[in-house]
C-alpha cells in the first residue's frame, strides 16, 4: 500500500506536465463535431415528426424501448469486431459514417414511417458500433498512468458538441423559420467532417512506430490474427473487471435516470416553462468543466475515488429532492450533482477499466461494461417509474436514497483499494 | 467503408490540406442550402385580414399563405362554396374559433424555441398571450367564446426520453383564470378515485353551460373518455377507448376518435357517440383520422387528413349519423372551424 502510494505521486508529477496525445486530441475532435451533428438532429426530431409532418407522438414513444435493446446488442459486436485483427478505426468510423448517412435518410425519407424508423434505427447502431472501439482507441493510446485525464480530455470535448448541437439546430430553425431540411443537410455535413477528421488525424493499425506519440501506437501487444478467436464473454475471466463489472452494474440499478430528475425539478420549480429544455445544458456544462480535473485526480490518487465521489455528488442530489422545496437550491444543486456525477464517473470508469483489460480485447471488454451499465440504468429507470406510480414520488425518491447508498457501499467494497496493483 | 487503413501514406500537410478543403467544400453546400431555404421562410405575425364573421369556415391554410389562418370566400350552400380561399389571416401551428373569440396555437423558433397561446378577438386580433412549453396539438373554444382549451406535447417528461406527454390547459376568459395543467384534478376511474402520476390529458371539448366539458385521459397505456365539471373541478371516466372528444352543437353526442388497430400503422377511426344512450356508431370515413374532429352543424363533422399529390394536408368532411361518403371540402387545409 505504501510502495504503491509513493508510486502513484510519482508518476502524478509526470503526467501534469506531460501532454495529451494528438490521438486521444483528434479522436476528441471527431467527437466533438459528431456530437454537433447528432445532437441537432436530436433536438429537434419532436418539433419535427409533430409539427412537420403531422405525425402523433403518442405513436413513437414504444420505438425507443426497441431501440434500446438493439444499440446494447449492436455495442458488443461492435466491440467483438474491433477487437478481432485490431480494427478499431475502421470499425469506428464505419458507425460515424452510418450515423451521417442516416441524416439523409431523414431527409429523403419525407414523411414515411418506415423510412423514419429506418434512419433513426440507423443512427443508433452508428452509435452503438462505434463507442467501444473508441474507447479502446483512447485507451490504448494514451500511458496507462494519464488514462483519466485522457478520457477527461475526450469527455469534455464531446460534451462541448453535445452543448453546441442544440443551439445550432435551433438557431438554424429561428433563421430559415422552420426548415428542418436544412438542419438535417447541416447536420450531415457536419457529420462528414466528423469522418474525415477521423480518416486522416486516427492513426490506424499500421500506423506509425512504436514510441511516437508517447506510446500511442494503436497496436494491440500482438497481431491479434495469430490469437486464439477472441470471445464475447472473455473479459470476465479477469477478477479485477468482474469487480469492476459488477461495481457498475450495482451503481447503475441505483440510478433512476435523468429525466426523473428533471421532471421532479420540473415539478417543484415555478419559472419561465419555455427555457425547461435549456436545463440538461446546464448539467452539461458542469460536466464539461469537471471532466478533465476529475480525470487528473483519478490519475493522481486513483480512479475508485472520483468514481465513488460522483456517485455520492449523485445522492446527494436525490437526497436534496427528498427533503427540500426551495426552488433555487434545487435548481443548482441537482444540476451541479448531475454534472460531478457524469464529470467523475463516465470516462474515469473507462480509465479504470482499461488496464485491468488486455489490449486485444479491451474494445469488447470496454463493449460489455458500458452494456451492463446501460441495461442496469434501464431496469433501475423502469423501476423507479413504477415505485413512483405505486407509492407517489416522495417515497420512490426515499427508496432511491437508499438503494443508491448500499449500492455505493457494496460498490467501496467490491472496487480494489488502488487500481495500480495490476499492472 | 472506403476508410484508408494506413493514412501515413500522406504527409501530414498534405492531410490537412485534403481535409480543409473537404470542409471548405461541405460548409459551402450547407451555407448555400441554408440561405436558400431561409429564402422560402414563410412570414409569421398576428395581424389579420379579416376578422370572425357569422357563418363562415375558418382553417388554417397549408398551400397558398401557408400557415396562416384563411377562410372560404362563399358561405356555404352559396353557389361554389368549395370555392376560392381568403388568406392572411394570423399565423398559427393550430386554430379554432366560435361566437367572438378566436385561439391560435404558435411556435416560434429561436433558442429556446416559445410556444404561445394566443387569445384573439373578434377582429381576429390579439387579446392576450400566454407563454407555453411544447408543441401545439389540439385547440378548443365553447360555443359561447367564453372557455378556452388547448393541448401542449412535450417531450423530456418521462423516462424513455423520446416518449412524449401532454399538458392541457384551460382558460376561462372572464375571469381570466388559467390553469396551465389540467392533470392534477381529481378524477374518478371506474368508480373510484385514482391517483397515478402518469395521467395525461388531451382533446377537451365544451358544452353549451360552459361548465361541464369532455376530454381523454390516458393512463396505463389506456385512454378513457372523462366528463368534468368546472365548478366541482372534478372529473371521472365514462368509457373506454374514447380520444379527442368534440361535443356536437346541440350537446347530445360526441364524435371522437377510436383506436381500432394496435401500433403505429392507421390506428384510429372517427366514431359518434350518442351521450344518452352510451351507444357509438363508425362513420363512414375508413381512414384512420387523427384529429379533433369540428362540427359544421348538427349533421357533418369535419377533420383533417394527410394530403395527396404534395399537398400536406387537407380537409374533409362526413355525415355524422354514418351514413354517405366522406368527402373532400378545403384542399390543402388543416384546423376547420365553422363560426355559426
Amino acid at each position: 500500500m505504501y510502495l504503491a502510494t509513493t508510486d502513484a505521486a510519482a508518476t502524478a508529477t509526470k503526467v501534469t506536465r506531460g501532454r495529451v496525445g494528438g490521438t486521444v486530441l483528434a479522436l476528441g475532435a471527431v467527437s466533438l463535431v459528431t456530437d454537433i451533428s447528432s445532437e441537432m438532429v436530436t433536438a429537434v426530431l419532436p418539433l419535427y415528426f409533430v409539427l412537420q409532418l403531422g405525425l402523433s407522438p403518442l405513436q413513437f414513444g414504444f420505438l425507443d424501448g426497441l431501440y434500446n435493446g438493439v444499440t446494447a446488442l449492436v455495442r458488443l459486436l461492435g466491440g467483438h469486431a474491433a477487437d478481432r485483427g485490431g480494427r478499431h478505426k475502421l470499425v469506428a468510423g464505419a458507425g460515424y459514417a452510418l450515423s451521417a448517412l442516416s441524416r439523409l435518410g431523414l431527409l429523403l425519407a419525407g414523411g414515411s414511417t418506415a423510412g423514419i424508423g429506418a434512419s433513426l434505427a440507423a443512427d443508433r447502431i452508428g452509435k452503438g458500433v462505434r463507442t467501444a472501439p473508441r474507447d479502446a482507441l483512447i485507451s490504448l493510446s494514451a500511458p496507462p498512468d494519464a488514462l483519466g485525464r485522457a478520457f477527461g480530455v475526450h469527455r469534455a470535448m464531446d460534451t462541448t458538441g453535445a452543448l453546441l448541437g442544440p443551439l445550432a439546430a435551433f438557431a438554424l430553425l429561428w433563421a430559415t423559420a422552420d426548415a428542418y431540411d436544412a438542419v438535417f443537410v447541416v447536420s450531415f455535413c457536419v457529420g462528414v467532417v466528423g469522418v474525415l477528421l477521423l480518416v486522416a488525424f486516427v492513426p490506424g493499425r499500421d500506423a506509425g512506430a512504436p514510441g511516437r506519440d508517447a506510446g500511442a501506437a494503436v497496436r494491440p501487444r500482438a497481431p491479434a490474427a495469430r490469437q486464439p478467436r477472441v470471445r464475447l464473454l472473455a473479459p470476465f475471466r479477469a477478477p479485477a473487471f468482474r469487480r469492476i463489472f459488477a461495481a457498475a452494474a450495482l451503481l447503475g440499478a441505483a440510478t433512476i435516470g435523468d429525466a426523473f430528475l428533471y421532471l421532479l425539478l420540473q415539478r417543484r420549480l415555478e419559472f419561465a416553462v419555455s427555457w425547461f429544455p435549456l436545463l440538461p445544458l446546464g448539467a452539461a456544462a458542469v460536466y464539461l468543466l469537471l471532466a478533465v480535473p476529475a480525470g487528473r485526480l483519478g490519475d493522481r490518487i486513483g480512479r475508485r475515488v472520483p468514481f465513488l465521489f460522483g456517485h455520492a455528488a449523485l445522492l446527494g442530489g436525490y437526497v436534496l429532492l427528498a427533503v427540500t422545496d426551495s426552488g433555487p437550491v434545487l435548481l443548482v444543486g441537482v444540476l451541479l450533482s448531475l454534472g460531478v456525477f457524469y464529470a467523475a464517473t463516465d470516462g474515469v470508469l473507462m480509465a479504470l477499466a482499461g488496464p485491468v483489460l488486455p489490449a486485444a480485447g479491451r474494445a469488447s471488454g470496454m463493449a460489455l461494461l458500458q452494456t451492463g451499465q446501460a441495461l442496469c440504468r434501464l431496469l433501475a429507470a423502469a423501476g423507479f417509474g413504477a415505485a413512483w406510480t405505486v407509492w407517489g414520488a416522495r417515497p420512490a425518491l426515499i427508496v432511491a436514497v437508499a438503494a443508491l447508498a448500499v449500492a455505493l457501499a457494496a460498490a467501496a467494497a467490491l472496487l480494489p483499494g488502488h487500481d495500480r496493483k495490476d499492472r | 467503408m472506403p476508410l484508408p487503413t494506413a493514412p501515413r501514406a500522406l504527409s501530414l500537410r498534405a492531410r490537412i490540406i485534403a481535409v480543409a478543403a473537404s470542409i471548405a467544400v461541405l460548409t459551402t453546400v450547407a451555407v448555400v442550402y441554408t440561405v436558400s431555404a431561409a429564402r422560402h421562410a414563410e412570414p409569421s405575425g398576428t395581424a389579420s385580414a379579416f376578422g370572425l364573421d357569422h357563418g363562415r369556415l375558418y382553417f388554417r391554410s397549408t398551400g397558398a399563405g401557408s400557415g396562416r389562418v384563411a377562410r372560404l370566400t362563399a358561405r356555404p350552400g352559396a353557389a361554389g362554396s368549395s370555392g376560392n380561399r381568403t388568406t392572411g389571416g394570423p399565423a398559427c401551428e393550430r386554430f379554432y374559433a366560435a361566437a367572438d373569440t378566436g385561439l391560435c396555437l404558435q411556435r416560434r423558433p429561436g433558442i429556446p424555441p416559445r410556444s404561445y397561446a394566443v387569445v384573439l378577438d373578434r377582429r381576429l386580433h390579439e387579446k392576450r398571450r400566454i407563454a407555453l412549453t411544447g408543441i401545439p396539438n389540439r385547440a378548443r373554444v365553447s360555443a359561447s367564446g367564453r372557455m378556452l382549451s388547448w393541448t401542449m406535447f412535450a417531450t423530456g417528461d418521462s423516462y424513455a426520453t423520446t416518449a412524449f406527454s401532454t399538458r392541457t390547459s384551460i382558460l376561462d376568459t372572464r375571469t381570466g383564470y388559467l390553469i396551465k395543467n389540467m392533470e392534477e384534478i381529481p378524477l374518478t376511474l371506474g368508480g373510484r378515485r385514482y391517483h397515478s402520476p402518469d395521467v395525461n390529458y388531451w382533446g377537451v371539448t365544451f358544452a353549451r353551460d360552459d361548465n361541464r366539458f369532455y376530454a381523454t385521459v390516458s393512463t396505463k397505456g389506456k385512454t378513457y373518455l372523462v366528463e368534468g365539471d368546472m365548478r366541482k373541478w372534478a372529473a371521472r371516466t365514462l368509457r373506454e377507448n374514447a380520444e379527442c372528444p368534440s361535443l356536437s352543437p346541440d350537446n347530445t353526442r360526441l364524435a371522437f376518435k377510436k383506436r381500432v388497430r394496435e401500433g403505429a400503422a392507421d390506428p384510429w377511426r372517427l366514431y359518434v357517440l350518442d351521450l344518452r344512450t352510451l351507444r357509438e356508431h363508425p362513420l363512414a370515413e375508413t381512414r384512420s383520422v387523427d384529429d379533433q374532429a369540428a362540427w359544421l352543424d348538427d349533421r357533418t363533422l369535419a377533420y383533417a387528413l394527410p394530403g395527396h399529390g404534395g399537398r400536406r394536408s387537407d380537409v374533409w368532411t362526413v355525415p355524422a349519423n354514418g351514413s354517405g361518403n366522406p368527402s373532400l371540402r378545403i384542399p390543402d387545409a388543416s384546423s376547420p372551424a365553422f363560426v355559426p
